[in-house]
């Protein structure tokens, strides 16, 4: 091996540690719009989710409580999409990035954007998620970004009831009867080769980290499964197979059925641009 | 899954001082579910600071075809109004 040749530094890099430091805020401001819209984009899928069971649910009280979580998570969304759009500075404000965007623009992780199925699949969606997110949003209250730190500090009550009233129907749909038992491992065997996705840590989540912005999932990932180890004790159910695990949301690589939520959500707006309600 | 699930009655406590007022009712599983239930559907729009459900086939109720003998003999009694009273000026809250 020929020995290194010297290289010439750019006027101004003088002393050591001059690299550590690079200050690039273009870099960051395109690593907090692509954070902030995966906050905004999980909970606005979810909320769309959530709201397809208006008027089907089991029974009028749970039709209540879906909505009233969907709404929770729509309004988790307009907070975090309005915030998006003003980082991007292209003009573009929460309506617009949440019914004229397509799907390979959507940065939600995959876990929110499968279908409902029964009411059993939907409450293990459910609690495998919110019992992330309230722990992200506990982590995220401290962000130093102050408007993350806000909606998160805000949300994170709602979320926590979120939590709690999934947990609640795992554990009396599992420890249930033997339909409703068959139902929920159905449930959770389906979304449970999601989960690794939650803790995926890319070039932005590790650039916002940096700055205390954003949150590396893994330093609750022990408490994550530990508490979702638990509920699963209490219900009585042992916790499926572990399966090969499907990443890409963060990229906009999606499963089908995201295409097919967005057609029914953007319909209204795209079809009307200018309709007012 | 309603009609298998019993009924409750829920009250709520509008805000601290006043007493649990009831309100109406909810299908559920079981008290938890009911509580939950309750908040869902009867405090979404900030009516309460807390719950009470209680199972409605706790609730003794008085017959309505005794209405009469139970209620009507207070009727002509309005010497139990404290209306025969002179109130002196100068006192509130009453």
């Amino acid at each position: 091996m020929a020995s290194l040749t010297p290289i010439d530094l750019p006027a101004g890099v003088t002393g050591e540690g001059a690299f550590d430091a690079p200050v690039d805020e273009e870099g960051h401001r395109s690593a907090l719009f692509d954070y902030v819209l995966r906050l905004g984009d999980d909970a606005l899928i979810l909320g769309q989710r959530l709201s397809e069971w208006c008027g089907h649910a089991p029974s009028v009280e749970v039709d209540l409580s879906l909505a009233n979580m969907a709404l929770d998570l729509v309004g988790q969304a307009t907070h975090f999409l309005h915030y998006a759009g003003q980082i991007e500075g292209q003009g573009r404000d929460g309506d617009r990035l949440a019914f004229h965007r397509d799907v390979l623009d959507f940065r939600n992780c995959l876990l929110v954007e499968q279908p409902n199925g029964d009411f059993a699949q939907t409450m293990a969606r459910q609690f495998l998620y919110s019992t992330w997110q309230k722990m992200l949003f506990d982590h995220l209250s401290a962000s130093s970004d102050e408007l993350i730190a806000s909606v998160a500090a805000k949300a994170v009550k709602e979320v926590a009831y979120h939590q709690e009233l999934s947990v609640e129907w795992v554990i009396r749909l599992g420890d249930g009867t033997e339909e409703s038992r068959g139902r929920m491992e159905r449930g959770l065997a389906w979304m449970w080769r999601f989960i690794p996705e939650l803790f995926e840590v890319d070039e932005t989540v590790t650039a916002l980290t940096g700055r205390k912005v954003a949150v590396d999932p893994n330093v609750f990932r022990e408490d994550y499964e530990r508490r979702i180890g638990e509920v699963l004790a209490e219900a009585t159910l042992d916790p499926p197979p572990d399966q090969r695990p499907i990443l890409g949301g963060r990229r906009g690589h999606h499963s089908e059925h995201l295409g097919h939520l967005l057609c029914t959500m953007q319909f209204l707006p795209r079809t009307y641009p200018d309709a007012r309600w | 899954m309603t009609s298998d699930w019993p009924l409750w009655e829920v009250f709520v406590r509008s805000r601290g001082g006043l007493s649990h007022r009831h309100v109406g009712s909810v299908h559920a599983p079981d008290a938890e579910i009911a509580i939950r239930h309750a908040r869902d559907t009867y405090t979404r729009r900030m009516e309460g600071v807390s719950l009470w459900v209680v199972p409605s086939a706790s609730i003794t109720a008085s017959d309505p075809a005794e209405d009469g003998p139970m209620f009507e003999p207070a009727e002509d009694k309005i010497y139990r109004h404290p209306t025969f009273y002179d109130i002196p000026d100068g006192i509130t809250h009453i």
